[in-house]
């Protein structure tokens, strides 16, 4: 069964050199490689606004004057930042489906009376499987990237709130003086005052924080997503003429080669459009860049 | 087998010292701790010889970039973009593929193929990119009146570059430059799961802390073990670079030291 | 390379669970990097003469099936973990994974394993030698002296070799065997070593149900001379 894209692909043996990459890179097993970039896309696409939200409940949360809060945070932040971040990554993406297991399997198998540990075995019931065992695949797949999405957020978040909370102090003092003056109570001057204004001083975190979570995306792989690392060692490796329609050597190379260029022109981009957002954010502001764009212009 | 019969046959298991055989079955504490301490005598030896070939690298590529001469200039903006846009990961992965091809016709190359040679290349010039930024930057930020007076003194060239340009850019730089080596070595984790193969199954302290993980379904002795491992290199680390930092700034008056903060980078 | 959920190791929980009843879908798990025995082909689909073995398996058996692939080195915990039900991966019956998985009756005679090297006259005993990382071959080179140079994959340890990178690789003859007979610089050595006992189905051994049916169906392929005519096909090791 096969339903090539050119009509010309029926018998590659025949092909000019053209016309043979042509056929080759519009293989169904190529598609696997163009879906895992668009699935990296959408990584970043759900991970930054997520990451964000937990950020600013972060960085709220944080402002409060409840001790407790203050000490969790300050011990997350210390402990990502002492740990290397893959075994992060990989402890936590264990961890966390195991908790969200154990969690169902306490309210699902109430009389369930063995341990949860056995030895080095994690027990729960068949109930509480997430995932369940009957699930069709693409259950699975989901509550794969869903997991890896979490746990992305969940690191990010921690990364957002601590540029969040610095943007919060940076706002000007004698605004918010003045909002009290007003007659505004702290929550309007914080929603009113402090939130529209945070942005110019979050901003260059914020950037910095994005152009880290593209570089962050190949670590999918080892969460074991089937993403671009995957299909680039896959389909870059040497392909004998028995099992395939398009036999090459080694090619990883430039499989690896082309990510490689990827990313450095994802990277480039994103930063040609901070720059932009930012001149266009500091514009008429009270602050050195503001003041320089003005100088600039007179 | 007590503790210190483990320790005997796994504490150097990590360069081939010692027993061949990982264990297979009835892992203690013991072995996990052991064995992925054993790992960190990787971790170590990528990050200090990487940050110190890095660290001339680096300040080339700062004063390459801080250059008139637009090749000069390109080539070390080039360098810097490269190594700091992409990810490490996939850095690992294309270096070992093209030492691979590399050594088909340059003999030479050969050793950059194994973990020890070829990672230890790319650490060097990951670091050396990012330090750079960090040293370019502080070379910008070089207070005008410094140099100036370095005129006034009759000081030019090298001589002008080694007594005021280059300390003062260190100083500047320091508290970054902490950062950046403490990234670095979380960095070295990487090395065993890119394309770099682990020979006589001797690899870092990720590589093992993953094997138990793998081996025993447990991630929760593992992997706390590994993080207990590298929050102390990383409060040794704190501890030697702050010592230089003081130093750096002897000559300051007290309240005008630039202290360390630490800063977070996450991923590279 | 560790896969999300390698973590639920669920060991066996009574056979008497109505699990093996209930699978609307039997998720057949396999590594899709080792042809001829299974692979990805140009179409994105899984091939080889696992698919087809499994495909026609599955029709005896009654059942619909569904193909997952995953990576080698946790592939073991995701079948315990209920990732998939069965592993379909040319993996080896040996004791040490009958302890954590059940397997089927053996679909293959133990196959020889062979050695590939760039010249005949390798020191296999004294030499480095490239192995799947977790396969019955890389813990026959550690435990035999050699040095063992491990890979994630199958078609890494071939590349390890043509590069240089190791001496000679040892894997099961029917994967070395396209290989050696497509390149012209590479030789297969006469030596071979039998380890394992056969290629079989793993399945989680709460899962007994499903194993009885999936040997039922095995044993009636080599009743009737389909099996052996599928491992003629594929070149997979002597016939039953």
């Amino acid at each position: 069964m096969r339903c090539p894209i050119f009509s010309f692909c029926t018998d590659p043996d025949t092909l000019g050199q053209l016309q043979w990459f042509l056929c080759y890179f519009t293989t169904a097993k190529h598609a696997g490689l163009y879906v895992a970039v668009g699935t990296v896309l959408l990584l970043l696409a759900v991970t930054a606004p997520v990451a964000l939200g937990f950020g600013f409940a972060g960085a709220v949360a944080a402002r409060s004057s409840f001790l407790p809060l203050t000490l969790f945070g300050r011990g997350y932040i210390a402990i990502v930042r002492g740990v290397p971040d893959i075994a992060f990554f990989l402890f936590f993406i264990i961890a966390l489906d195991q908790f969200l297991e154990w969690i169902r399997h306490s309210i699902k198998c109430p009389d369930w009376t063995d341990p949860i540990r056995q030895g080095n075995d994690f027990v729960v019931c068949q109930a509480a499987k997430l995932p369940l065992g009957t699930a069709p695949q693409w259950v699975h797949e989901t509550y794969g990237f869903a997991l890896a999405v979490f746990t992305f957020s969940i690191v990010f978040g921690a990364f957002a709130a601590n540029v969040l909370f610095g943007a919060m102090q940076a706002v000007p003092h004698a605004q918010t003086e003045t909002a009290a003056a007003y007659g505004m109570n702290p929550r309007q001057t914080f929603w009113r005052i402090v939130v529209p204004q945070m942005w110019v001083y979050a901003l260059p975190g914020l950037g910095n924080l994005w152009m880290v979570l593209i570089k962050a995306t190949p670590l999918l792989f080892l969460l074991g997503i089937e993403d671009i690392v995957y299909w680039a060692r896959e389909l870059g490796g040497i392909k004998t003429a028995r099992f395939t329609d398009y036999p090459h050597g080694d090619w990883r190379m430039w499989y690896f080669l082309a990510l490689l260029v990827f990313y450095l022109a994802f990277t480039k981009v994103s930063e040609v459009f901070l720059d932009r957002v930012m001149k266009r954010l500091t514009h008429g502001q009270a602050t050195a860049g503001g003041e320089a764009q003005r100088k600039g212009m007179a | 087998m007590s503790c210190w019969d483990i320790i005997a046959d796994y504490g150097l298991r990590s360069i081939g010292i010692g027993e061949r055989l990982l264990p297979r079955s009835d892992f203690t504490l013991c072995h996990q701790f052991t064995l992925i301490g054993s790992g960190m005598i990787w971790n170590i030896y990528f990050g200090i010889l990487a940050l110190i070939t890095g660290f001339v690298l680096a300040v080339s590529l700062a004063v390459g970039k801080a250059s008139h001469n637009t090749v000069i200039r390109k080539t070390a903006e080039w360098i810097i973009f490269v190594f700091r846009g992409s990810p490490l990961f996939i850095q690992f992965f294309f270096a070992y593929f093209l030492f691979l091809s590399l050594k088909q016709t340059f003999p030479v190359f050969s050793p950059l193929t194994s973990a020890w040679a070829g990672a230890l290349v790319v650490l060097f010039l990951n670091t050396a990119a990012y330090s750079g930024e960090i040293f370019y930057g502080a070379l910008q930020s070089i207070p005008k009146g410094d140099i100036e007076a370095a005129d006034a003194y009759g000081l030019t060239g090298l001589k002008r570059f080694r007594r005021i340009t280059f300390p003062t850019m260190l100083r500047l730089a320091w508290p970054a430059y902490t950062n950046e080596a403490i990234f670095l070595f979380h960095a070295t984790t990487l090395v065993f799961f890119s394309g770099f193969p682990a020979k006589r199954q001797q690899g870092d302290a990720l590589y093992y802390a993953s094997y138990f993980a793998d081996k025993t379904f447990n991630p929760f002795v593992p992997y706390p073990i590994l993080a207990g491992y590298f929050i102390v290199l990383t409060l040794i680390v704190i501890a030697i670079f702050g010592a230089i930092n003081k130093r750096l700034n002897r000559h300051l008056p007290q309240q005008q030291m630039s202290k360390i903060r630490l800063k977070m980078n996450l991923i590279r | 390379m560790k896969n999300l959920v390698l973590t639920t190791a669920a060991i066996a929980l009574s056979a008497g669970m109505a699990f093996a009843g209930s699978h609307s879908v039997v998720r057949m798990g396999t590594e899709g990097a080792y042809p001829p025995y299974n692979y990805i082909d140009d179409n994105g689909e899984v091939a080889g003469f696992e698919r087809e073995l499994g495909d026609e398996l599955c029709a005896r058996a009654e059942l619909t099936c569904e193909w997952v692939t995953n990576d080698w080195d946790s592939i073991i915990p995701n079948l315990v973990s209920g990732n998939y039900d069965t592993i379909i991966a040319g993996m080896s019956i040996t004791d040490e994974r009958k302890e954590k998985i059940d397997f089927t009756t053996n679909y293959t005679q133990p196959d020889p394993s062979a050695y590939l090297a760039m010249s005949a006259d390798v020191d296999v005993a004294g030499g480095v030698i490239a192995a799947q990382a977790s396969t019955i071959q890389a813990s026959y080179i550690a435990e035999m002296g050699a040095t063992l140079l491990e890979f994630a994959t199958p078609e890494e340890t071939i590349a390890a070799v043509r590069n240089g990178e190791a001496d000679a690789v040892l894997a099961d003859a029917a994967y070395l065997g396209p290989i050696a007979a497509e390149s012209a610089d590479m030789v297969m050595l006469e030596q071979t070593v039998l380890i394992g006992g056969g290629v079989g189905m793993g399945i989680r051994k709460s899962d007994s149900e499903l194993r009885d049916k999936f040997s039922a169906a095995i044993n009636s392929m080599k009743a009737d001379g389909s099996l052996n005519a599928l491992i003629a096909k594929y070149e997979i090791g002597e016939p039953f």
